[in-house]
């Protein structure tokens, strides 16, 4: 096949894909014409594209999947909520439309405006969204295509946009079930923070078998933005996320992410630090097991330190066993200028067993002269010595293991602000290692050979 | 209660015999001790009656209150009742140290078929216990032994003992790294467990952990065997002329 044709077939792959998704929300129609034509022009990833070597790209980009039948107990433990008792303004997305009986009754609060994209009338977007949708997600476009950001723009069928002007107490929670009979939804939200405002925005769940998202994240001078997002054991999940932020002066954010078993997830965090003394920090940890669904979980990271005097972190863990695959690809761009940037990156990742695998991509890009960057990438398994140390407490295995796995991500937890966010956070890990030892005993005691002791 | 026949274990990588016929046998409430050189098996024996991995036994027996040792995984010899406090207790970033003590004390009371400690009673229980080792309530609050000083660390071991309420504790090389004020303290803490029905193996190069642990027993390890036994004045015979002549006099070298 020629240059040409290979051009033209990537074009109309992507266009399949586009053509098999639901109508999108009427509103800002020229800017989803733009980002059309991008996302033609762009093609869906293959292995060829430096950033999906790892990952292969195909089931995201296939225009149509058999809609599967999850299990009614996964399904309910997918979608359990964090801080299930705190009360939030919900907003809840069911197979990718509105779900007003999950949601809030009154989708307004104190300092914070809520408004729907898919119930936004063309014409009548306001000027901040105008401002903001799609412009983000352009951005992110340079160095690195991101295609699935651009199909989000171009499709998605509805999506939250949030202003915040005040300090918000209430958090914002996005609520996301699929029901398995729907097999896409793509959904795009925007989220403004004016100065000094400050918002914790929490995610659960997948609104689709094949769920695709964008967040667009605008943080204004001195405003601070927490994220926590929880992709809970779900065999269907196939996702690819996109959350874009953008700092100015003073401003601060934090996203983490705590996965388990899914089939595959690609969650891009592209940050942008824009103003000085901005602090933006992404973190996440994932749990996989490739025993009963593949397992290929791929966090990818762009940071660019665009101002003076700015931290970025970038903290990121993984237990992966039974051949499942961890995937890492993080990177800290500091501008010409950006001086006294202080950018740290860690990614880790603890394999259960020798199936298992790590792919590591860190990268640093420098062009000041005066920052401080480091990254560090390591791959190792259980700790022999810690374990007999616990078991000669007493402690079983595979519950010594579950402690040791716990403490292997402590200081990816470590990295969410909020000390009640860190404990339902702990709790759900706890949870799930708990589920998987009841149901993999047997399974565990003869794959690690059990008495393999003196005798 | 210890009953150690001819114990004969080896490196599992190379197969480097270590323990060459070790015999020793342990009275309920007894204290014995382990002195010798460095390289003479001591805390290898520590590390194969707790089901350490990396060693093979070849040859004999090792049974607490008639059960065999040998054949049970490390926790099962906890649950057992046996305990070693570690020459270098592990450090566990990330897991609280009251997280792990209660872990390790509900798992033991399952193995045992005894209903889980609830958060109020083992709470109240760690807080006495750990005030008598003057174990002050922040440092169960912090991970497990993350911090700790040398001294911390090995309170911390017998914090757990005292929780765990083991009938043979092992301790091995507990001295090391404590200047003298924590050696009493650890040696208070290991007193205040002594009791009828537990019995003590300890380890040491040293003879002055042994004044303040009085052993009834003394043995001297070297190369993989007991060569000789006595009582508490073997220690101070080693502690003035060192191992030598008794090395030469056993015909060790």
């Amino acid at each position: 096949m020629g240059a040409l044709d290979r051009v033209a077939a990537r074009a109309a792959a992507a266009e399949a894909r586009l053509d098999a998704l639901a109508a999108p929300a009427p509103a800002f129609a020229a800017e989803r014409a733009e980002a059309r034509a991008r996302f033609l022009a762009m093609g869906l990833p293959g292995r060829r594209d430096e950033y999906w070597r790892f990952t292969d790209a195909a089931p995201l980009g296939a225009p149509t999947l058999k809609p599967t039948l999850k299990p009614a107990g996964q399904a309910a433990e997918a979608d359990a909520r964090l801080l299930a008792d705190r009360d939030s303004l919900t907003i809840a997305f069911t197979d990718g439309r509105f779900d007003p009986a999950l949601s809030s009754p009154d989708l307004a609060g104190q300092g914070i405006e809520v408004q729907r994209l898919a119930t936004l009338k063309p014409g009548a977007e306001p000027g901040w969204a105008k401002a903001l949708f799609g412009r983000l997600e352009l951005l992110a476009q340079t160095p690195v295509p991101r295609p699935f950001a651009t199909l989000a723009t171009a499709a998605a069928t509805d999506g939250v946009l949030l202003r915040v002007t005040g300090r918000v107490e209430r958090p914002v929670y996005l609520d996301y079930r699929h029901s398995g009979t729907v097999t896409d939804a793509v959904l795009h939200h925007l989220v403004q923070l004016e100065p000094g405002a400050e918002l914790t925005l929490l995610e659960t769940g997948s609104a689709a078998h094949r769920f695709v998202t964008l967040a667009e994240v605008d943080v204004a001078e001195g405003a601070r933005f927490h994220h926590v997002r929880l992709q809970g054991p779900d065999p269907d999940r196939l996702t690819a996320t996109a959350m874009v932020t953008r700092l100015a002066r003073g401003a601060t954010a934090k996203s983490f992410t705590l996965a388990a078993n899914g089939r595959l997830t690609r969650n891009e965090a592209v940050i942008e630090i824009a103003g000085d003394g901005a602090v933006a920090h992404v973190a996440g940890a994932a749990l996989g097991d490739g025993a009963d669904v593949p397992f290929l979980h791929d966090d990818t990271v762009f940071v660019t330190h665009g101002a003076v005097g700015c931290e970025s972190r970038q903290v990121f863990k993984k237990v992966l066993r039974n051949g499942a695959v961890g995937t890492f690809q993080g990177k800290i761009l500091v501008r010409s200028g950006a001086q006294k940037t202080d950018g740290y990156q860690i990614s880790q990742a603890l394999l259960l067993d020798d199936g298992s695998q790590f792919l590591g991509k860190p990268e640093l890009e420098i062009y000041a002269d005066d920052v401080k960057c480091s990254h560090g990438s390591t791959t190792g398994a259980i700790d022999e010595t810690a374990l007999f140390y616990l078991r000669s407490r007493g402690v079983p295995r595979e519950d010594a293991t579950a402690l040791l796995v716990l403490s292997f991500l402590a200081d990816a937890i470590a990295e969410v602000e909020e000390e009640a966010l860190r404990e339902a956070i702990v709790a759900r890990l706890e949870e799930w290692l708990s589920a998987h030892r009841t149901a993999h005993r047997t399974v565990d005691r003869t794959a690690l050979g059990g008495g393999a002791a003196q005798g | 209660m210890l009953d150690i026949r001819n114990l004969h274990a080896e490196l599992e990588e190379g197969g480097k015999q270590i323990l060459k016929g070790v015999n020793l046998t342990i009275e309920p409430g007894k204290v014995h001790a382990i002195m010798g050189p460095n390289g003479s098996g001591k805390s290898t024996l520590s590390y194969v009656l707790s089901g350490r991995d990396g060693y093979k036994v070849t040859q004999g027996s090792a049974t607490l209150l008639g059960e065999d040792l040998l054949e049970m995984e490390p926790e099962e010899r906890a649950a057992a009742g046996l305990f070693l406090a570690f020459q270098y207790p592990v450090e566990i970033p990330g897991v609280g140290n009251m997280t792990f003590l209660r872990t390790a004390v509900n798992a033991q009371r399952k193995a045992k078929g005894e209903p889980e400690l609830s958060a109020g009673d083992f709470l109240r229980e760690v807080r006495e216990k750990a005030k008598r080792l003057h174990i002050d309530a922040e440092m169960l609050k912090r991970p497990v032994n993350v911090g700790f000083s040398g001294g911390e660390k090995k309170r911390n071991e017998i914090l757990q003992m005292a929780m765990l309420e083991p009938r043979m504790c092992i301790l091995d090389e507990t001295d090391s790294g404590l200047d003298v004020d924590a050696m009493k303290l650890v040696s208070e803490g290991v007193n205040a467990l002594r009791s009828p029905d537990r019995s003590f193996l300890v380890i040491t190069h040293y003879q002055r952990l042994l004044d303040h642990i009085r052993p009834d027993v003394v043995h001297i390890m070297a190369d993989g065997r007991i060569i000789r036994t006595g009582g508490p004045e073997l220690a101070l015979e080693v502690e003035t002329n060192g191992y030598g002549d008794l090395l030469t006099a056993e015909g060790v070298r």
